[in-house]
């Protein structure tokens, strides 16, 4: 094998170590605890008229020590349900967690009545890290 | 929070609104006397939580309203409610009171009909708390147990 053939592979491999290096041990970080949801004005005349679309997600993914605070945000002209709490119109409702755990919730702005918050631990270990850096990513873009 | 007020009439065609049970805790719910899965389920409970409160049942008023006024009428939601609790007070009207009395609470409720032309009605099933002075205190989802109820009940009727 060629010097320069060498450094065609030793370059790319060192940065792909040095970015895993990153991922895996700089800390993580979000730009704010709250995860804000908000409920759109249309919300209880849709579900009134039958419309099964999901206006939430039905899944929300919160992380411990990271965006670890649910916030539902009323702007309904209609009172909405979230648990065991009822949200009137341009309400918000602030929920923190403190256990990694599948929470389900009664919630009047999905189709289906229910709405589970899954609450992971914080990624404290490299390969945690990596995945919740990979994931945010993939949301991000998604999203 | 005061709980968002009802314009219906109950069971004997008398004016149904929540000022009349100031004093009492009401446990107010929606469903329709057709329902064959949460209504009974929900009713029996509230009936069990009164039972087991044994004397301070007194100061606890079950309200049911319809969501299905094309059919439930005076005389079938009070022959329901009965089957559950006599002193349970049943909620009807028109479907725009009805829908007044929904939208106050964000209570939905969506008709599936059957290919025969029967219909079913599905709808939100929380049951909201509300203290002795009217104020709208707790909402508790569908699915707790009679226990749970008399633990909260009991909370409410301290104070």
């Amino acid at each position: 094998m060629t010097g320069k053939r060498r450094l065609w592979i030793a370059v790319p491999l060192a940065a792909a170590l040095v970015a895993l290096g990153w991922a895996g041990f700089a800390p993580v970080s979000v730009p704010s605890r709250d995860e804000l949801f908000e409920i759109p004005k249309g919300t209880y005349a849709r579900r009134m008229a039958g419309d099964k679309v999901e206006i939430l997600p039905s899944k929300i993914r919160l992380t411990l020590g990271l965006n670890d605070v649910l916030m539902l945000r009323n702007l309904d002209d209609v009172p909405q349900v979230f648990g065991p709490t009822i949200m009137m119109p341009g309400q918000s409702f602030r929920l923190p967690f403190e256990k990694a755990a599948s929470y389900d919730f009664a919630c009047t702005a999905h189709a289906s009545g229910q709405m589970t918050v899954l609450v992971e631990p914080y990624p404290a270990m490299p390969w945690s890290k990596i995945r919740w850096r990979v994931r945010e990513w993939w949301e991000n873009r998604t999203r | 929070m005061p709980a968002p007020a009802l314009a219906l009439q109950d069971t004997d065609g008398k004016p149904l609104g929540l000022e009349r049970f100031r004093g009492k805790v009401v446990l107010l719910a929606f469903g329709f006397s057709s329902c064959g899965e949460v209504c009974p389920i929900t009713l029996a409970t509230l009936a069990g939580a009164r039972k087991k409160l044994g004397d301070d049942a007194a100061d606890v008023q079950v309200v049911y309203v319809t969501v299905d006024p094309e059919r439930d009428d005076a005389a079938r939601m009070k022959k329901f409610l009965g089957s559950f609790d006599a002193t349970f007070v049943g909620g009807v009207g028109t479907r725009a009171q009805i829908d007044r009395a929904q939208k106050g609470y964000g209570i939905s409720s969506t008709k599936q009909v059957y290919a025969d032309g029967n219909y079913t009605i599905g709808h939100s099933s929380s049951i909201y708390m509300i203290d002795r002075s009217g104020g709208l205190r707790a909402v508790m989802p569908y699915g707790h147990t009679v226990d749970d109820f008399v633990h909260d009940l009991k909370i409410l009727l301290r104070t």
